[in-house]
Formats: structure tokens, sequence, C-alpha cells
């Protein structure tokens, strides 16, 4: 009974999953070896453990409220990233749909005084429009959506440090502390912090994401909508056969895809946890992650939840390392890693479902002996 | 003026051997997104080799072993996408974005933990060329020659030479065309995918360390090489896949790419005052346009991208 189990398609892609974190982690600590032999295990432990290296159990928990809020935008980009790759699009902007996210939300939050909910909605628009810059290139023009996504990062990139600089703090290159100029932007925490040792940063952007995750995994699987647009992604031609519009389709789910950057953006930058540093020489990084997460996580949304939570429970694991040793880039490695490892999905799948079918064969020529 | 034609060719430079190595690959069947990976890593391997190499010894040595330490560095690490996605048909997506990632994170990695190791306070991924990198140029009165604008002229000439009249060239191009069909006439698409990533692997490492070399004596790691990867697959678009085209489209990136370095010099564009930003977006932007207007009819080899599989028709 047990192999019918294996061969379920979910237990199949948490195996592949795990199997990929494994190999990161093995190959990573092997680099570390190499560069310091005796600090490599403890390295490699101290990221694994993360906010679980504080003594206390209070610190604990606001650290684990603060792996979670960074969680937040990681969990959006996945979702964008997996929306796009559903319809065969690989959305590599995102990373630059989240920066024009967090230049809309926080311009409109400093210098114009909006609200939460404003605010949210403008950095979606933001982020939708450059996505669609992306979508239109690709449907009507046959412009690869990689390449185009990353000039459009770097294009967006400095326009937002051009743009926030007016919002910036004149002693530093940060912009202006959300809390103290713009608490009407503040979202709402609606007592979340007090559950993790009133931790202020932990707002109403937690459960949104995961209702966002759960959004996403409706529209992809239970709508007409959705099934037009994973139909497009299997086959162009197929679709428009079949009367589908497949260029609206490409850039409808770019549309969606870049939407659902920009909220991220917003559900970060809003808390007042950090604020954008107007000098920046590459897009936040954000975004790439969230490739990370989204192939980790099986392309299932709310395995998303989850690859999400891991990959930023290891990146800020990487501060916990002892710098004399290592530097905290080390769990980047461990993340591109993974990805990397990720890229074997598909044959750890195909070997997976051959060794059970040998082992299905074997059995039957036994029964017959 | 000068300046400008200098820093043109230096940039132009890198992005064809850059565009080269895509040219390879992707003529062979198989996109590689990770060149941006491969330039940090070539870069790695040669700004060591700098680093490391006696000062002492003859610059034309310097160069060589210094280009060489790129270029073989960047075959090791190209070698991962060849194992992906050749032999495992891995998505070749996500294989060079991993390799992009991959490369940034471990050349920190590297650099960071040879520098702590040298001195346990200096903890900067900056590894630093001052000596060695003059080495690289002569001056020729005002204009300041690199000897990588030479090597560039050599491969350039050697790719279009062993594309359209070798064997090895022709039978790489109908590996990307059409794989079965090469197959079917004795070829070994396996080994020529393998071959093809393998030379962009080099080539894309040579272009790494050009653009550290380009203008600066010293190179953070955590920065990459700023989209250049990219840009030199755009050059190759717009170049329709062709060493020549890839040569011109290759000039007019490096020279806007030149200008953001150089408009101050110039009398008419200092006085638009037009914030720097613009000069910095100007080759992204430049690039978007050009590709919405050169990908219509792209002559993309038909079979890029598509793992090889021996049974597909």
């Amino acid at each position: 009974m047990k192999e019918s189990k294996l061969k379920s398609p979910g237990v199949q892609a948490l195996t592949a999953s795990l199997i990929c974190i494994i190999a990161g982690l093995l190959v990573a600590f092997v680099v570390l070896l190499f560069i310091n032999p005796s600090g490599a295990f403890g390295a490699i432990w101290a990221i694994l453990k993360n906010f679980f290296n504080y003594s206390s159990a209070n610190l604990r928990l606001r650290y684990f409220g603060n792996t979670l809020v960074k969680s937040v935008p990681l969990i959006m980009c996945a979702l964008a990233v997996l929306f796009s790759y559903k319809v065969g699009l690989f959305n590599i902007g995102t990373s630059g749909q989240y920066c024009a996210g967090l230049c809309a939300a926080l311009y409109a939050a400093l210098k114009w005084h909006w609200g939460w909910l404003p605010c949210i909605i403008f950095a979606m628009l933001a982020g939708a429009a450059l996505a669609a810059i992306v979508g239109v290139l690709k449907a009507y023009r046959n412009v690869n959506e990689v390449i185009s996504g990353i000039m459009l990062n770097w294009i967006c990139l400095y326009t937002t440090n051009t743009i926030l600089s007016n919002v910036k703090d004149s002693a530093s290159p940060y912009t202006l502390k959300i809390k103290d100029y713009a608490p009407q932007a503040v979202l709402p925490s609606l007592g979340l912090g007090r559950l993790f040792n009133n931790n202020q940063y932990v707002t109403i952007a937690l459960p949104l994401a995961i209702i966002v995750a759960v959004a996403v995994y409706i529209i992809m699987d239970k709508t007409r909508f959705g099934y037009e647009l994973k139909a497009t992604g299997f086959n162009k031609n197929a679709a428009k056969y079949c009367g589908m519009a497949e260029n609206k389709n490409i850039i409808m789910s770019l549309v969606i895809s870049g939407m659902i950057a920009g909220m991220g953006a917003a559900f970060f930058y809003l808390t007042g946890y950090a604020q954008y540093e107007v000098t920046a020489t590459s897009v936040p990084a954000m975004g790439f992650n969230g490739i990370a997460a989204t192939f980790l996580g099986g392309l299932n949304p709310i395995g998303t939840i989850f690859s999400s939570f891991f990959i930023q429970h290891i990146t800020d694991g990487g501060s916990k390392v002892d710098l004399s040793k290592f530097c905290s880039q080390t769990s980047d490695l461990i993340s591109a890693l993974i990805i990397y490892f990720c890229g074997f999905v598909l044959f750890i799948k195909i070997a997976m479902n051959k060794i059970l079918a040998k082992r299905e064969a074997k059995k039957i020529e036994g029964g017959n002996k | 003026m000068i300046l400008l034609i200098q820093y043109t060719l230096i940039f132009a430079s890198v992005l064809i051997l850059v565009a080269l190595g895509g040219c390879y690959s992707e003529h062979s069947g198989v996109i590689n997104l990770g060149l941006e990976g491969i330039m940090v890593m070539g870069a790695l391997g040669g700004a060591l080799a700098m680093k490391f190499l006696p000062i002492a010894i003859p610059g034309i040595l310097m160069v060589l072993i210094s280009a060489l330490a790129a270029a073989v560095v960047g075959v090791a690490y190209s070698s991962l996408l060849a194992v992906a996605s050749i032999n495992y048909k891995a998505d070749q997506t996500i294989v060079g974005t991993a390799l992009n990632m991959l490369g940034t994170a471990a050349a920190t990695v590297i650099v960071k933990a040879i520098n702590t190791a040298a001195n346990p306070d200096d903890v900067s991924s900056a590894v630093q060329y001052i000596e060695p990198r003059k080495k690289f140029v002569t001056n020729m009165g005002p204009f300041q020659f690199n000897w990588f604008m030479l090597i560039t002229l050599i491969l350039l000439i050697a790719a279009w030479f062993v594309l359209y009249r070798t064997r090895f060239g022709l039978r790489l191009m109908a590996c990307g065309e059409h794989p079965q069909a090469a197959a079917s006439v004795g070829i070994n698409v396996f080994k020529m995918r393998w071959s093809g990533v393998l030379i962009s692997g080099g080539l894309g490492g040579l272009g790494g360390i050009c653009y550290i070399l380009a203008g600066v004596s010293e190179w953070r790691f955590e920065y990459g090489v700023a989209g250049f990867g990219f840009l030199a697959l755009a050059v190759m678009i717009f170049g329709q896949w062709k060493p020549t085209r890839i040569a011109l489209a290759a000039l007019m990136f490096g020279f806007f790419r030149a200008l953001s370095n150089t408009y101050m010099g110039f009398g008419f564009l200092a006085a638009l005052n037009l914030p720097s930003t613009i000069y910095n977006m100007l080759p992204y932007i430049i690039s978007l346009i050009v590709l919405a207007l050169t990908s219509k009819n792209s002559k993309a080899p038909k079979a890029e991208g598509i793992p090889y599989d021996k049974g597909m028709r």
C-alpha cells in the first residue's frame, strides 16, 4: 500500500523538494568545508536554526515574527512568479515589479499621505503597469520575456532611486521612517503583533498573503479563466484554435503577476520594518528569491507558503553564522544551489516513477511464479 | 571624444565576447541564460589570477594567464548548465537563473573568505588589481588600448570562420535547428551541445574579466556584472545570431553604455542637464526598443530551449 501513496503527485512533489533542499545543503556544506573545515557544520546549523539561536523564549517568538514579516513579500513574489509560470512565462521581472510597487507605496504614503489601503492599490497598479509592458512586448512583438524583464528591472531600479530621493532622510540614503512621517499608511496589526511578543511589524499582511495564495489556487484550478490561462501556457496555438484570446491571456497573466508582486512590496514596506535605500545598486533580491520559492514549492500556491518561509528562514539564518569565519551571503549560496537542484525535479520524478514501476513489475512476476 | 571611443570599444568587446558565447550555445540548441553568472565566475578566476601572479612577470604572460584562468573557470562553471540541461533535460531557464544567482553568491563567499583569511578584519568582497591592470593597457597618445580589444577581434573572426566554414560549426548549427535530423546522419547531438555550452562558458568568462578591467582597478563581487550578460543576449538577438551583425550591434550598445560614463565631457550633453540616471538607463531602454523592433522576425535556432530527446520526431 505504501507504493500507491508514493505515486500521488503531492507526495512526489514534496519528496522532490526535500531532495533539492538536502542536496543544496550538502553541496553548500562541502563548499564551506573548503573555506573553513572547523566551522562548516556550525555555520550550516546556525543557518538552519535561525531564530532558535536566541536563548530566551520571548526573543525567539519575536524573531519568529520577524521572519514571518519578511516571508510575506517572498510569498507574494513567489506567487507572482508562479502565476505567470503556469501560463508558460518566466516572469523574471518580478523583482522590478516589486521595486515599482514599493516605489509607489512609499511615495504615496510619504509624499501624498495616503492611507494604507489606497497605497496598496497604487502599488498593485504600479507593478501591473510594469508587467503589462513585458506582456505586450511578448504577445505582439515576440520579445523574450526574460530579457525584457531584466531590462525593465534596471530601468525601474534607476527610476525608483530617483523618485524616492524626494522622500528620503536628509542624513542617510534611506527613505523616511513611515512610522514617524506617515502613520496613517502603516498596516493595522489587529492584535496579531501581540501573539509574537508584541512584535509591531506582524500585521494583517500575513493573513492577507495567505488569502492571496488560496485565491491564486482557486483561480488556477477551479475557474474557467485559470484553465484558459493554463491552456495557453501548454500550447498557444491550440488555445488560439479553440477560440481563446491567446494574446490577451498572455498579457493578463503578466498583469496579475505584476499586481501580486506590487502588492507584496506594499505588504512589506508599509509595516515599517525596513526603509528603502535610494543608493541601491540592484533591484531587491526578493523577486529572485521568489523564483527559488516557487520551484521549491512544487509550483503549488499552498506549497509556496511553506517554501517561502523556509527560504526566508535560511536567509535570516545567514546573518547568524560566525562572521569571522563565513559571510552572511552563505545563505544566498544555499538558496541558489537549491534552485539549481530544482532544475532536476522533473528528472527526480521520472526516476521515482521508474523505480516504482520496476518494483511493481517484480511483484507481478513474483506473484506469477 | 577619444575617451568615448575608448569606452565604446571596451564595452563593445565585452558584449561581443559574451554575445558570441550565447551564439555558440544557442546554435547548438541550448539557451544560456546563465551568462551573467558565468561572467562573474570568469571575472573571479581572472581577478584571482591577477592577484596571486607575481607582479614581476612579463605583461604578455600576465594577460594570457589571467585570460586563460577566466576562460577555464567559465568553462568549468558552464558545465553545470550542460549537465543539467543536456543530460538531465532540466528547464534551461531555471538552471540559467540559478547559475546567475549562484555566480554572485559563490563569488562573494569565496572572495570574502580569501580576504578574511589574509586579514581577519577585512570583510570586504573586493579584489584589487591596480598594478596588474596596467599590463592590460597601453597608452597610444590619449587613447588607452586594451589588449582585450585585440583578443575580441581575433575571436570574432574565429567565430565567423568556425560557424560557417568548418565541419564542426555547421554540425553545431544543425543540432540547434533539428537535432533529430542531425542525429540521423550520425552527429552526436549530446557532444555537440556540450561543446556549444562549454565554448559559451569560455567566452562568457573572458567577457567577465574584460568587464571588470574596463574602467576600475578593484571589483566588489556582490555587485555582479550589472545585467551585462542579459545585455549581451539582447545584442545576440539583435544581431540575429550572426557574428558580424553581433559585432555591429555590440558597437551600438557599447556606445550608449560608454555615453553614461563620459557624457559630462560633452558640452551640449552636459548643458541639457539631464539627471545621470537617464544615461544609466539608456542602454537598457535602447535594448528594449530594439528588441521590440527586431524580435518579430527572429531567426532564432529552431530547436533552442528544447531538451534533446532521441525518441521525439
